[in-house]
């Protein structure tokens, strides 16, 4: 019964995106104030009528109803509960109905969260997202139905790809798609921004909280899919510049340009079509990084829900959302006209390198994902492009970027003195300086160059709220006053730039990471890095849906114990298939990681890894997505915008 | 007005050169990375005429011969060997580490590293898929190009039924 009620409100949902997509841009179009005010009410039905077919399939994976093909393909009676529920994003029709469901969320906090809105901007924001999500929807519908029936109904299911049975899937999927689908918003904006022929403050002020929101997701959802394969994986790796990390890479770095152009227009009224551009790129950047992977014409080690039958209509839905956006801005750009003037050397020509720097390094690293595809088809060439080539490029350009966030904040509006910036800044570049020259004697350049660009960063970043609290030049009681009035965002942008330098360290302290791979007998031990790691016993330990092979390894330093790590094998009866569990222990500062091979007469092959401030990296993602949260919990933001007349008496004042 | 003209146009000047600039390295980076760090594919059959030099590192794929899988030791540190075949010619392979969960013999394989002077390929990588009907695409393409697998006859035939049948066609 309930995968039909699914499958019933699956159509639903589609009728109501027509709906949505038609009614209210047709009101906006027409003036008509009946149709304008129902947009809201569409995009919340919308959302009941998907969140009861998601429901639905969640339901029919609890309950085992293998009589459902998705289900049956992919799920087991023993699976336990959590990858039952979190399977149903772990395979293709459920990751595009989820993906779908994100996206009549979107609608759904537009017009819950948007009741401030102008009517008009309001009605052709919702319309926008419906018409985005008519395509996909249909797509769920007619050629990836999460619903279809299998008969007969097998006894049981054939289990999912044990690779996935981690509780890396119950996070990391659906946060990355939030912060995916979330660039949808600014992308309505920006295409409402483009049919209403005007972009002012207000649009940048009710634009920035969307992106931010989105951009925190999609930040902690790659840190957290980063995460995923270095423990899970059992390479030891973080980030392999494979076309799905880039994927994710692409939107992020687009949406991080529009993030601060998007201040610009906010603060003065500058950059408005290049503000409108990036929207229309991040989030074309993100329909065609999920789907271009989704459809299997990219290929990549780590895409699960991949099946490239269904190509066809993916790559049909994209030509029409990129094209028809950028047909609609190339016809209508030219009506938004900026009036906010400034001299190259500013906060807003900072930002404005920021954006530059930003997409020229998307520009690089699109272009490294997509060659291999286009060498092929073109020329017939076998080729690939690993991480040489994005290190390459990707790292000369990244420096300009590491030296600007720091100097950007300190530049003042419209007009600055870069002289007195970087005099202002002295202590950071000597600290930065030292502490390069520091590391070049324990370690190679870049690495070095690494270290000395997170403390310029760190130090830039805490730096500002000084400069701002007047610390030491005004009493202490003065500086903690200032401290207290200072408003959420300059935080935000505080811990978000630091929370870049921390993982910047993190990145360059993997370069020193020691590894060792031998072949032990049980009462051997390994030294690695000043610990001994000693391999106690090997023994069989069961699961519930998987037996598994366990070597218990002693880590000790100088005599004393230190750690007790349990790297396993795990052997899945029903995929037949084995996965390596990697065993970590993490002091904050360094990692040990142990992963257990194949055994050979008693003896069992080990890799060791000590990372030292391996953990850094996802710690500073988790400190610049806390950043953009605490921006989004910033007064002026949440305040409301002001309305309309207000905003243009303001600028022209 | 004609000097806000002016500063107009300066600043104009000023982001197209800032992004000419960004552009341009882009692409000069872009370029000279891809002369030096460009991975070519190479099939166990294309071997002989295309591998790229002692040194320089390229990927080298293909079915993992049923049967030649060797386990050893290589300076105290615990190594694989075996043989890449597309079923017109097989390339030893040797790789120090932990192989991925799914290599199999018989299964297609993609590994990257250099052919050094023994004529031995030293792998530092070995890429299975997460999936084990998976056949790399390359791969696939090497052994439709061999002749020894027509993708309308439906899936890849297993290796180890490859190294028999290899003969008898032509």
């Amino acid at each position: 019964m309930s995968p039909e009620l699914g499958h019933f409100a699956l159509a639903l949902a589609v009728a109501f995106a027509f709906a949505q997509a038609i009614l209210p841009l047709w009101g906006a179009w027409r003036r008509d104030a009946r149709l304008m005010q129902a947009a809201p009410a569409i995009a919340i039905g919308q959302l009941v009528a998907l969140g009861t077919a998601y429901a639905a399939l969640v339901w029919a994976a609890v309950t085992d109803d293998f009589s459902v093909l998705n289900v049956a393909e992919n799920s087991h009676t023993l699976k336990p509960l959590i990858y039952k529920i979190s399977g149903s994003w772990g395979n293709h029709e459920g990751s595009i109905l989820l993906w779908c469901l994100i996206l009549a969320m979107c609608g759904g906090a537009v017009a819950v969260f948007g009741r401030a809105l102008p009517a008009s901007l309001r009605a052709r924001v919702i319309g926008v997202l419906g018409l985005s999500a008519c395509g996909f929807e249909l797509f769920a519908l007619l050629e990836s139905n999460p619903f279809a029936r299998l008969w007969p109904a097998p006894v049981d299911g054939r289990d999912m790809n044990p690779l996935l049975q981690d509780p890396g899937l119950a996070f990391h999927p659906p946060l990355l798609y939030v912060g995916y689908v979330g660039f949808a918003i600014p992308f309505a904006f920006a295409i409402a921004a483009l049919l209403e022929g005007r972009v002012d403050a207000a649009w940048g002020r009710w634009v920035r909280p969307w992106t931010l929101a989105a951009w925190c997701c999609l930040t902690g959802g790659i840190a957290l899919g980063s995460w995923w394969s270095y423990y899970e994986l059992g390479w030891g790796g973080f980030w392999f510049w494979d076309p799905v990390e880039n994927a994710s890479l692409l939107p992020w770095l687009t949406g991080t340009a529009l993030l601060h152009s998007a201040i610009v227009v906010e603060k003065r009224e500058a950059l408005k079509v290049w503000t409108i551009l990036l929207a229309i790129g991040t989030f074309s950047l993100s329909l065609s990084g999920t789907f271009l992977v989704r459809s299997g014409i990219l290929n990549s080690v780590h895409s699960f829900a991949s099946d490239p039958s269904r190509g066809v209509f993916i790559l049909g839905l994209l030509a029409l959302v990129i094209g028809g956006s950028l047909l609609l801005f190339a016809l209508r750009a030219s009506l938004l006209s900026s009036s906010g003037l400034f001299a190259p050397v500013s906060r807003e020509g900072a930002l404005v390198l920021n954006n530059i720097l930003l997409c020229s390094i998307a520009a690089v690293v699109m272009t490294g994902t997509i060659y291999p595809l286009f060498a092929d088809l073109l020329f017939g060439a076998k080729i690939s492009v690993g991480p040489p080539f994005f290190n390459a490029t990707v790292l000369p350009l990244a420096v300009p970027v590491f030296i600007a966030m720091s100097l950007g904040p300190a530049l003042s509006w419209k007009r600055a003195d870069l002289g007195a910036a970087v005099l202002r800044l002295w202590w950071v570049a000597v600290a930065a300086v030292a502490a390069g020259l520091f590391a070049l004697i324990g370690m190679q350049a870049l690495p070095a160059l690494a270290f000395g660009a997170a403390v310029w960063i760190i130090l830039g970043a805490i730096g500002e709220v000084v400069e701002r609290i007047r610390l030491f030049r005004v009493p202490v009681a003065a500086s903690a006053a200032r401290f207290a009035g200072l408003p959420r965002g300059s935080f935000g942008t505080t811990l978000a730039h630091a929370g870049m330098g921390v993982t910047i360290a993190g990145i360059a302290g993997m370069s020193l990471a020691q590894e060792s791979i031998t072949l032990t007998k049980p009462g051997e031990g390994v030294p690695l890095a000043g610990y001994v790691f000693t391999l106690v016993d090997l023994h069989d330990a069961p699961g519930p849906n998987y037996a598994s092979r366990v070597a218990d390894l002693r880590v000790t330093r100088d005599g004393a114990p230190v750690a007790l790590l349990s790297p396993s094998r795990r052997t899945f009866p029903v995929q037949k298939m084995t996965t390596t569990e990697a065993a970590i222990h993490t002091t904050g500062f360094s990692d040990l990681y142990a992963v257990l091979g194949d055994e050979r007469d008693g003896a069992a092959v080990l890799r060791l890894h000590y990372n030292p401030l391996a953990p850094w990296i996802w710690f500073g993602a988790l400190i610049m997505a806390a950043g953009g949260g605490i921006s989004l919990a910033d007064r002026r933001l949440r305040v409301g915008a002001p309305m309309r007349a207000r905003a243009s008496a303001a600028a022209k004042a | 007005m004609i000097r806000k003209m002016g500063t107009r146009k300066k600043r104009r000047m000023a982001v197209l050169l800032a992004c000419g600039l960004g552009l341009g390295s882009a692409t000069v980076l872009t370029l000279s990375a891809f002369r030096d760090t460009l991975v070519f594919f190479v099939a166990p059959s294309d071997m002989a005429s295309k591998a790229p030099g002692p040194g320089r590192v390229f990927r080298l794929g293909g079915l993992v011969e049923s049967g030649s899988l060797r386990r050893g030791m290589e300076d105290s540190r615990p190594d694989a060997r075996f043989r890449i075949t597309d079923g017109a010619a097989t390339v030893e392979v040797t790789y120090v580490g932990i192989l991925p969960d799914l290599f199999r013999e018989g299964q297609g394989v993609v590994t990257l590293g250099t052919l050094e002077r023994d004529g031995v390929f030293h792998a530092r990588e070995v890429l299975a898929k997460h999936d084990e009907t998976y056949m790399p695409k390359d791969v696939a393409d090497a052994l439709r190009k061999s002749g020894r697998w027509n993708p309308a006859s439906g899936p890849p035939p297993q290796a180890a039924l490859w190294n028999t049948l290899g003969a008898a066609k032509p």
